[in-house]
C-alpha cells in the first residue's frame, strides 16, 4: 500500500479551490487490499463527475472511513503519525500539538483546540461545500435551460435562414420575370414604332405615287378638254322653246365691280348677323349663369354660421368688415353694374371660391366635432352633446305629435261647423229638392205609362163596345125585320085588322127608324146605303164598322168632316171630356146617336 | 295603313314635288306626273332616251330628266306642258346633273369631271367651272340657296370656290389643308362649311363663309377615318361618324369634341332599350295542305305578323366581321340623322341593311327603310313641365 501525496496546483495555503483537483493518494495499509480507495486518480473531470467525486470525498462511506482511520495510524507508527499530524497542523497554521517543540509529550489542550478547530473548519467546509453544491446545481439547471434555449434558437435560426433563402430565390425569379416582361414590352414598342415608320413611309410613297398619277391624269384631262373644245360641236347647245323668267321675278344684272362689292357686303352681313345672334345667345347664357352663381353665393352665405364682427378699433388688422358684408357689398355693386368686364367676373368667381372654401372648412369642422362628440369628451359650448341632442329630438317629436292631434281635432270641428253652415244646408235642401223632383219625374213617367195603358184598354173597350152596339143594332134590325115579317104574315092572315094596332111599337119604330135613318142619312156620308133592304144591315154594319175603323185610323183628319154636331151633349161631352185627342170621341158620338131610338 | 296598287317604275326614280302636290315617276323613257292625293296622271312626257336621273326644281314648276348615256338633259314644265328644253352636252359627256336652288339653272358635270357647266333657263348665258373635284359631295348649296361651294383640285391640291348663286360670281377661292377632299357640307345657318378628308386621313376642317379656317379636328391618325358627317338642324352640333364605330360630336362654340358615342357589339348599359323584331309566321300542318292552295291558306301562309319585344340587356348584336383586305369595309357609322328639334341622333353602324333613315319634321317619329322592310318608329317623350 502506498500513499502518494500530490499537491494541488495553484492553490493558496489555507484555501480550498474548485480548480483542478489533482489526486492525492494517501499510502494505505497493504493489508486491506479489498479496501477501495476513496481517492481515485483522474485529472480534470467534468464538473458533474467532480461533484460526485467531491461528495465521495466529503462523505466517504462509514465502512471505508473506519478502515481508513485504522489504516492511517496503528500501534506501531503512532510516533510517526503524530509527528506527521503535527507537521501538517503547523504547516496549516495551527499551533503545534507537542508540548514543547522538541519533546514527545503531547499538548492535550492544543490538540483538543486543534481538533476543535479542525472540526469547526470541517463544518465550515461542509457548509461551504453545500452552498457550492446548491449553487452548482442551480448553475447546472440554468445551463440546461440555456442550452435548451440555445438549441431552440438555433433551430429557429435555421428555419429563418432557410426561409430567407427561399424568399430570395422567389425574388430572384420574379425579378428575372420582370426583366423578361420589360424586354418583351420594349420589343413590342420597337415593333410598333417600326410598323408606324413603315406605314408612314408607305403613306408618303403612296402619296407621291398618287400625285404622280394625278398629274398624269390632269394632263390627260387637259388634252381631252382641248380636243373636245376644239371640235366645236354644233350640237353642244341648249335649245329651249322660250326663256323662262327668273324665279324672283327680277331682271338679270351685269357683273360689275359694284356687284362684286355688293356680294362681299352681303356675305359679311350674313356672317355678322350670325355672330351677333350667337353673341346674344352667349350673353343670355352668361347672365343666367351669373344669376345662378350669385344665388349660390347667397345660399352659401346663409348656410355659414354668422361670422363674429371684428372690432373696429383694430383697423390695422386689415379686416374692417367681415367677409360677408364685403361680399354683400360686392353683390350690390355687381347688380348695379352688370358688366361682363374682367374685374367683375374675377371678383364674382373669387368670392364664390372663398365662400365655398369657408363652407368646406365649416363642414369639416362639424364633421370633426361630430366625431369627437361620439368619443364623448366635450367641453366646447358650441357643440351640443349627444344626450342633449336626443332630448331635443324627443321634445320636437312630442311637439309634432301634439300639433298633429290639434290639427285633427280642428279638422273635425271644422267639419262639424260646416254641416251647420247655412250654405251647406241650402245646398242640402237643394239636394233634397232635386231628389224629390227626380222622384216626381219618375212618378210622372209611370203615370204617363199607365195613362197610355189605360188609353189602350179604353180604346179596345170602346171598340168592343162599338162592335157590340153595332151587333145589337143589327140584331134589333133583324128583330124588327123578323117582327115585320111576322106582322106581315099575321096581317096577311087577317087583312081586316088594323095595321097599326099590334105593332104600334114597330110602326112607330119603323117610321122612327126610317126617320132616324133618313135624318142620319142626311148627316151621313153618301156612301151609306139605303136602310130598307134587310140583308144589307149586316153589310151596312160591317161597312160602318169598317168605316168607323177606317175613320178611327184616319182620325186626325176625318174627324171634323164626319160628324157635324152632337145631339146628346151630356154623354158626348162626357166622352169628349175624357177622350179628347182621339177619333174615338167621334165614334162614341156615333154610338150614342145610334142608340137614339 | 293603306297601299295603292303598284305602279311601274324604272331606275328607282320616283319623286314627290317639293310642294307635295305631285309625284313624278319614270318608266324607261317616259315621265309620268301624277297628282299626289288621287294618283291620277296629270302629264306624260317622253324623253329621247332612258331616263337615269330625275329632279324637281325647288318651286315645283320644272322637272329635269338626265340621260347620261346620250349626254342629254331635258327639262319639262308643269305649267305649260308644251314647253320643252333640251340641253345636249355632246361629246363632253354627262356624269351628273342637278338644279340650282333658284330653280332656273342647271349644273351639268361633264365626263371625267372636266368641268361643270351652268346652263341658265332665263338668259342665254352659260358659265363654266373648271377643275371640279371628282368626289362624293363636291358641290354644296347653302340652305337658303344663296351660296354654292364647289370643291376643286388643281396641281394635286384641293381648293374650294364659293359662288353667289344669284349671279354666279366667284366670291371666295381658298385652298384647304386636306390630302384628298372627300366631301363638303354647309351648316344649316349657311355660315360654316365643313370639309372632310378621305377615309385614309381623319380630318375635319371648318371654314367660315368668307374663307377663313375656323378650326380643324382630328381624332386619331392612322386607322380609317370619317365615314359620314351630319349637321344638327340648329347648326350647334356636327356629328362625325367614323370607321372605328364611334360618333363624335363637335360643338359650334369651341369646335371641340363634347361627347362621343360608341357602338359596342354587346349592349350592356342598363339605360339602353333594345327592341327586337319577332316575326311570327303561322305554321301549317302538312295534312291541311291542299293543291291548288285555297285563298285563305295562301294568304295565311304568307302573312307574317311581326311585333317588337324589348330584349333584356346585355344583348349581343349580330356582328359579322368584315373582310379585312377589301377597300371600303362595311364597318363604321355609315348613316347619321338628327331629329328636327335637335334632341335625338339616329345612327347606323356596321353593315345592317338599312337604306335610309329619316325623321319626321315634328321629331317624334322616324322612318327606317331596308331592302324589303319598312318600319316606322314612334317616340313617346315625357312632357317637361
Amino acid at each position: 500500500m502506498r500513499c502518494c501525496l500530490r499537491w494541488c496546483s495553484g492553490t493558496q495555503p489555507g484555501s480550498v479551490a474548485m480548480g483542478d483537483w489533482k489526486t492525492i493518494t494517501v499510502p494505505v495499509l497493504s493489508s486491506d487490499s479489498q479496501n477501495t480507495f476513496p481517492y481515485t486518480s483522474e485529472r480534470k473531470r467534468s464538473p458533474t463527475s467532480m461533484s460526485s467525486q467531491v461528495l465521495r470525498l466529503s462523505l466517504p462511506s462509514s465502512k471505508s472511513m473506519h478502515s481508513f482511520f485504522s489504516a492511517f495510524c496503528t500501534e506501531e507508527n503512532i510516533e510517526q503519525s503524530i509527528s506527521y499530524i503535527d507537521r501538517e497542523l503547523t504547516t496549516l497554521g495551527f499551533p503545534s500539538i507537542y508540548a514543547e517543540s522538541k519533546g514527545k509529550e503531547l499538548n492535550l489542550v492544543s490538540m483538543v483546540n486543534c481538533m476543535n478547530e479542525l472540526l469547526v473548519l470541517q463544518h465550515k467546509n461542509l457548509r461551504a461545500q453545500e452552498e457550492i453544491e446548491i449553487q452548482h446545481l442551480k448553475l447546472g439547471s440554468d445551463m440546461d435551460h440555456l442550452q435548451n434555449c440555445y438549441a431552440k434558437l438555433k433551430e429557429q435560426l435555421e428555419l429563418s435562414k432557410r426561409e430567407i433563402v427561399g424568399l430570395q430565390e422567389r425574388d430572384r425569379q420574379l425579378q428575372s420575370k420582370n426583366r423578361n416582361l420589360h424586354q418583351l414590352l420594349k420589343n413590342e414598342k420597337d415593333e410598333v414604332q417600326k410598323l408606324q415608320n413603315v406605314i408612314s413611309s408607305r403613306a408618303t410613297q403612296y402619296n407621291h405615287d398618287m400625285k404622280r398619277k394625278e398629274r398624269e391624269y390632269n394632263k390627260l384631262k387637259e388634252r381631252l378638254h382641248q380636243l373636245v373644245m376644239n371640235k366645236k360641236d354644233k350640237k353642244l347647245a341648249m335649245e329651249v322653246l322660250n326663256y323662262v323668267g327668273r324665279a324672283d321675278g327680277k331682271r338679270g344684272a351685269w357683273r360689275t365691280d359694284k356687284t362684286e362689292a355688293r356680294n362681299e357686303e352681303e356675305m359679311y352681313k350674313i356672317l355678322l348677323s350670325d355672330y351677333e345672334q350667337r353673341q346674344k345667345q352667349l350673353l343670355l347664357e352668361n347672365t343666367e349663369l351669373k344669376k345662378v352663381l350669385q344665388q349660390m353665393k347667397k345660399d352659401i352665405i346663409s348656410l355659414l354660421p354668422p361670422q363674429k364682427q371684428k372690432p373696429k378699433e383694430r383697423p390695422e388688422d386689415g379686416l374692417v368688415l367681415s367677409d360677408q358684408e364685403e361680399d354683400i357689398g360686392e353683390l350690390n355693386k355687381e347688380n348695379m353694374w352688370e358688366l361682363s368686364c374682367e374685374t367683375v367676373r374675377e371678383q364674382l368667381t373669387n368670392s364664390i371660391r372663398k365662400q365655398w372654401r369657408m363652407l368646406k372648412n365649416h363642414v369639416e369642422k362639424l364633421d370633426n366635432q361630430v366625431s369627437r362628440g361620439h368619443s364623448g369628451a366635450l367641453n366646447a359650448k358650441d357643440v351640443i352633446s349627444r344626450e342633449d341632442h336626443e332630448l331635443e329630438t324627443e321634445k320636437l317629436e312630442l311637439e309634432i305629435q301634439q300639433c298633429k292631434e290639434m290639427i285633427r281635432t280642428q279638422q273635425q270641428l271644422l267639419q262639424q261647423q260646416l254641416t251647420c253652415d247655412d250654405d251647406t244646408t241650402l245646398l242640402l235642401q237643394d239636394c233634397y229638392l232635386l231628389e224629390e223632383r227626380e222622384r216626381l219625374q219618375e212618378e210622372w213617367r209611370l203615370f204617363r205609362e199607365q195613362k197610355k195603358n189605360f188609353e189602350k184598354e179604353r180604346k179596345n173597350f170602346t171598340e168592343a163596345a162599338i162592335r157590340l152596339g153595332l151587333e145589337r143594332k143589327a140584331f134589333e134590325e133583324d128583330r124588327g125585320a123578323w117582327l115585320k115579317h111576322q106582322f106581315l104574315s099575321m096581317t096577311a092572315d087577317c087583312k081586316s085588322e088594323n095595321l097599326t094596332t099590334p105593332s104600334a111599337f114597330l110602326r112607330n119604330s119603323d117610321p122612327d127608324i126610317r126617320l132616324v135613318r133618313s135624318t142620319s142619312r142626311q148627316r151621313r156620308l153618301p156612301s151609306v146605303l139605303s136602310p130598307t133592304v134587310s140583308p144589307e144591315p149586316c153589310q151596312i154594319s160591317q161597312y160602318i164598322t169598317q168605316n168607323s175603323v177606317a175613320s178611327e185610323k184616319a182620325a186626325a183628319d176625318n174627324k171634323p168632316n164626319l160628324w157635324v154636331e152632337s145631339d146628346d151633349k151630356e154623354e158626348t161631352e162626357e166622352c169628349t171630356k175624357s177622350w179628347e185627342d182621339s177619333g174615338l170621341g167621334t165614334l162614341c158620338r156615333n154610338l150614342h146617336m145610334e142608340q137614339l131610338p | 295603313m293603306n297601299f295603292s296598287e303598284p305602279f311601274k317604275l324604272s331606275g328607282l326614280l320616283g319623286r314627290f314635288s317639293p310642294d307635295g302636290k305631285c309625284l313624278a315617276s319614270c318608266v324607261q323613257h317616259r315621265l309620268l306626273v301624277r297628282d299626289a292625293s288621287s294618283l291620277q296622271i296629270l302629264h306624260l312626257y317622253t324623253c329621247v332616251d332612258q331616263i337615269q336621273y330625275l329632279e324637281w326644281s325647288s318651286d315645283s314648276l320644272f322637272i329635269l330628266c338626265a340621260m347620261y348615256k346620250r349626254g342629254i338633259v331635258q327639262v319639262w314644265s308643269l305649267e305649260q306642258p308644251d314647253w320643252h328644253c333640251k340641253i345636249d352636252e355632246g361629246s363632253t359627256g354627262l356624269v351628273a346633273s342637278c338644279w340650282s336652288p333658284d330653280g332656273r339653272h342647271i349644273l351639268n358635270t361633264t365626263e371625267f369631271h372636266l368641268r361643270i357647266t351652268v346652263w341658265s333657263l332665263c338668259t342665254k348665258s352659260v358659265s363654266y367651272i373648271k377643275y371640279p373635284k371628282a368626289c362624293q359631295q363636291g358641290v354644296a348649296f347653302t340652305k337658303d340657296g344663296r351660296y354654292m361651294a364647289v370643291a376643286e383640285r388643281r396641281d394635286c391640291k384641293d381648293f374650294i370656290s364659293i359662288f353667289v348663286c344669284r349671279s354666279w360670281q366667284l366670291l371666295r377661292h381658298f385652298d384647304t389643308e386636306t390630302q384628298d377632299l372627300f366631301g363638303i357640307e354647309w351648316a344649316p345657318n349657311g355660315c360654316v362649311l365643313a370639309v372632310w378628308d378621305t377615309c385614309l386621313e381623319y380630318k375635319v376642317l371648318l371654314y367660315s363663309l368668307d374663307g377663313r379656317l375656323l378650326s380643324s379636328y382630328r381624332a386619331y391618325e392612322w386607322p380609317l377615318g370619317i365615314k359620314s358627317i351630319s349637321w344638327s338642324p340648329s347648326s350647334q352640333f356636327l356629328a362625325i361618324g367614323s370607321f372605328d364605330e364611334k360618333v363624335r360630336i363637335l360643338n359650334h362654340v369651341t369646335w371641340k369634341k363634347i361627347t362621343e358615342f360608341e357602338h359596342p357589339a354587346t349592349i350592356a348599359s342598363k339605360k339602353t332599350i333594345v327592341y327586337k323584331e319577332v316575326e311570327k309566321s303561322p305554321t301549317v300542318g302538312t295534312e291541311r295542305l291542299s293543291f291548288p292552295p285555297t285563298r285563305e291558306l295562301a294568304s295565311s301562309l304568307f302573312s307574317t305578323q311581326s311585333k317588337y319585344d324589348i330584349s333584356q340587356v346585355p344583348v349581343s348584336l349580330q356582328y359579322i366581321k368584315p373582310v379585312a383586305d377589301r377597300a371600303n369595309p362595311k364597318v363604321g357609322v355609315g348613316m347619321l340623322a338628327f331629329s328636327a328639334d335637335n334632341c335625338f341622333l339616329a345612327t347606323k353602324n356596321g353593315d345592317f341593311q338599312i337604306m335610309s333613315l329619316s325623321w319626321h319634321s315634328s321629331g317624334d317619329s322616324m322612318l327606317l327603310l331596308s331592302k324589303d322592310h319598312f318600319c316606322v318608329c314612334y317616340l313617346e317623350r315625357e312632357e317637361v313641365k
